[in-house]
């Protein structure tokens, strides 16, 4: 009995997991390890299209009464590149009309007319005739022969189904694509946009857990770079750090701060000397880097505010007549109860960190030295359109981050065993 | 005393910044004579202590400094010094707290500092996050002459007549089309909402209260699958959606977003399916209700608010998507709001106030379901974005 009810939970459990289930392997999953296969083939942009065949078809009048007429089909193959085979072609007419010296390729049977084609090359064209005639002499209605549409089909290999494999990808990838600058780059980009959102995200909740009037619009405020759209937040800052007329350079001169504009987003380094030290700086990445932490620090804000306000005040207290200072509070009351919040977002804003595209592709297009790993997937599978070297990249993102994830999970797996 | 004054100046700079903004033309900050007469302002008013009333004396002081002010700029319009003057009063009535005693207390100047910081904080914060919004907005209302004559100028000319003042809204709706992005855009994001409650309230159901093979396994891939990001699943489905036509159709956005947005709204779901309690769903057993029955009659009438949130967060998500948008629509028939500012700003001539105007058209939405719905989507928030 319970047997039975057991198997109904199950088969009732997989019915209403499964269309979920299929769905996120299919768009999710599958392109993962569809990449995998994609990035062994030396394949473009443009060998995606499956070559099929096209036909226009063109009527002309012959004859007074409107009895005749001659039919062209314009036919091509839409690729220029690969061939298709065995090619068939099918039209239909209207009753009692039927062709005058059929094509010896084709059939006439019950109404249609069947060809059938062979090969065509890449680049193949031909026009094609069909006379047709009323049996009757009568009138045809040529809109009904217009709108009738032929039914064209043949073979083509689809390249991205051949088992044509090659390392090339791979070795271009590592040799011929700066890869350590690149690797850098990233790497430079997620660990400063992480940590900078987390202290900001610390000083953000420290400053609204005091008890200020009108805390809880103080929180929704900061969230709102957080929630508003990535296109409209990074062109108005592209707007605000343009060098020639944006706002952020015609104050700092205005006040007599700076003598020339700067080009924040568009100069890839700047000469800084501090202390007698000279030493160049990443400008662009860095500002992007700061467009970065001003749109994430609401995040890590939102997180440890939750965790600050479930200190329990009688730490507190208890420090208070302890006699210790505000400083010596924060550092030994509520440090340690945030470390744990602050790793896991430091892990979780890595990885997201480390796979951000939009915001670096609206802000700079991966220009100046902002080229990190994900911006080279667009770049090598769309600008240069060679998908299979995209996809090498790809492979390379989701196998630092599978190495991510395995750390990931042995610190929480520790942590987990710690409690 | 010096921090406060500090304090002070860095207050006066802002707001000098922004009446800079508003089309007044001053060329230094004038640090160091603010910040003397700050540390002034602060001893007077230790010193004067409790022998006057309160109100009196934050008004005496903050109408001296402003006075003082005044003499530095003597040009400066009425309401500019009327803002100063206001300031000053926020500052001397925080300054309430010290006297002669309170300054023997201990780590006084530590907790001075703090409290200042503290001060300084919100304002410096609220200052970065609203600014550019406020650039955004701004810019929209302007004309391509005028941005480019002061770019320091961001005051409204109310005196306008409305349609010169909305004129780039009119332009980009008439001539850009973007009523209908709009259009598709909340079309995609509602449709996206629907589909994806239709294929997670089950799964969620499934995953929260069934015992079934895998379930463990699929309860950590649905954690890992969220880490993987949208720009390795490009290519691959650029080019199958590319030989099945699904490219340039609203329906092959449907679909990839809701598969997107599938795991976190599962996981969501399932935590608090999970806290419902299961005699409730037990009672509808005895009635002889089947799992669709108790799904439809108890799960999700109890779990509305979860739902809402998953709902709000999920619009927001594919509101507000852009990298999708940006590989599989190339037609401008198909454009969705995002894709369609991105095309406006990839012509070089386009305006840049149509481009604001724009991007307050797709950001207003955004904002007012969050300033709405707050609550909700500050608990979607936190479920969406941390799963431990």
């Amino acid at each position: 009995m319970s047997d039975s009810l057991s198997k109904l939970e199950k088969r009732t459990a997989y019915t209403l997991v499964l269309p979920a289930v299929l769905l996120v392997f299919a768009i999710v999953l599958f392109p993962i390890f569809a990449n995998v296969w994609i990035s062994f083939k030396d394949i473009e942009l443009k060998d995606i299209r499956i070559p099929e065949p096209r036909a226009k078809k063109i009527v002309k009048s012959i004859s007074d009464n409107q009895s005749e007429f001659k039919i062209i089909y314009k036919l091509r193959n839409s690729s220029l590149i690969q061939e298709i085979r065995n090619v068939q072609f099918q039209d239909k007419f209207p009753t009692n009309v039927s062709p005058v010296n059929l094509d010896p390729r084709c059939n006439f049977q019950s109404k249609k007319v069947v060809c059938n084609f062979g090969n065509w090359q890449a680049k193949y064209r031909e026009n094609f005739e069909i006379i047709i005639q009323n049996n009757n002499g009568e009138i045809i209605d040529k809109k009904i022969i217009k709108s009738q549409k032929p039914i064209l089909s043949g073979k083509a290999d689809n390249p991205l189904l051949t088992t044509n494999f090659t390392l090339e990808n791979f070795k271009k990838v590592f040799y011929e694509n700066n890869f350590v600058e690149l690797l850098l780059t990233t790497f430079y980009f997620t660990f400063f946009g992480t940590v900078g959102a987390i202290i900001f995200g610390i000083l953000a909740a420290q400053l609204v857990n005091q008890n200020i009037q009108g805390r809880t619009y103080m929180r929704g405020i900061l969230l709102f770079p957080y929630v508003g759209p990535v296109v409209a937040l990074a062109y108005t800052w592209t707007l605000l750090l343009d060098p020639n007329s944006g706002t952020l350079n015609a104050l700092l001169v205005n006040f007599n701060i700076i003598e020339q504009p700067i080009n924040l987003l568009g100069q890839k380094y700047i000469t800084m000397s501090i202390l007698g030290f000279e030493f160049k700086l990443r400008l662009a990445l860095t500002t992007v880097i700061f467009f970065e932490i001003w749109r994430y620090f609401p995040l890590a804000f939102l997180f440890i505010l939750a965790r600050l306000q479930a200190i329990p005040q009688s730490l507190y207290e208890a420090a208070e007549v302890d006699g210790a200072s505000p400083i010596q509070k924060f550092i030994h009351i509520t440090l340690p109860q945030i470390t744990a919040i602050i790793s896991i977002l430091f892990m979780i804003r890595f990885i997201w960190n480390f796979n951000k595209f939009e915001d670096i592709f609206l802000l700079t297009g991966g220009a100046s030295g902002t080229r990190t790993l994900p911006i080279n997937v667009y770049q090598q599978g769309f600008a240069v359109s060679d998908i299979g070297m995209g996809s090498a990249v790809s492979i390379v993102i989701v196998m630092l981050l599978l190495s991510f994830m395995v750390v990931y999970f042995r610190l929480i797996g520790k942590k987990a065993n710690e409690v | 005393m010096i921090i406060s004054s500090f304090f002070l100046t860095c207050i006066l700079s802002i707001w000098k910044i922004m009446a800079t903004l508003q089309g007044l033309s001053f060329t230094n900050l004038n640090v160091t004579p603010v910040f003397l007469i700050g540390i002034l302002l602060s001893l007077a008013f230790v010193l004067i202590g409790n022998k006057i009333n309160h109100l009196i004396k934050i008004f005496s002081l903050s109408i001296i400094f402003s006075i003082l002010y005044f003499y530095l700029n003597e040009t400066s319009p009425y309401w500019y010094i009327l803002g100063v003057f206001l300031i000053n009063l926020f500052f001397t009535n925080k300054l309430k707290k010290y006297s002669m005693q309170s300054l023997k207390e201990d780590f006084i100047s530590e907790k001075i500092i703090f409290d200042f910081i503290t001060l300084f904080g919100i304002v410096f914060f609220a200052f970065v996050i609203l600014f550019p919004f406020y650039i955004m907005l701004v810019t929209s209302f302007k004309t391509q002459i005028a941005l480019l004559v002061n770019p320091l100028d961001f005051s409204l000319d109310f005196t306008k007549s409305l349609t010169d003042l909305f004129k780039s809204y009119f332009v980009i709706f008439e001539t850009y089309n973007f009523g209908r992005y709009i259009l598709i855009s909340s079309a995609v994001s509602i449709g996206t909402v629907i589909v994806t409650l239709l294929f997670a309230i089950p799964a969620a159901y499934a995953v929260a209260r069934l015992n079934f093979f895998g379930k463990n396994f699929l309860s950590t891939s649905i954690l890992i699958i969220y880490m993987f990001p949208a720009i390795v699943l490009v290519i691959p489905l650029y080019t199958v959606f590319s030989q099945l036509g699904l490219r340039n159709s609203i329906f092959g956005l449907l679909i990839v977003y809701t598969a997107t947005t599938l795991p976190v709204a599962i996981y969501m779901l399932q935590g608090y399916f999970k806290s419902i309690p299961k005699e409730i769903e037990d009672a509808g057993i005895m009635d002889g209700q089947n799992w669709f029955g108790i799904i439809l009659k108890i799960i999700i009438p109890l779990s509305l608010p979860a739902i809402a949130s998953v709902a709000l967060y999920v619009f927001m998500i594919a509101w507000n998507e852009f990298l999708f948008s940006l590989m599989f629509l190339d037609s401008p028939k198909s454009f969705t709001l995002s894709r369609a500012i991105q095309y406006l700003s990839g012509d070089a001539e386009t305006p840049r106030q149509y481009l604001m105007a724009g991007s307050v058209i797709v950001t207003l939405p955004v904002l007012f379901i969050f300033i709405y719905f707050e609550k909700y989507l500050v608990s979607g928030l936190t479920a969406g974005s941390v799963k431990e």
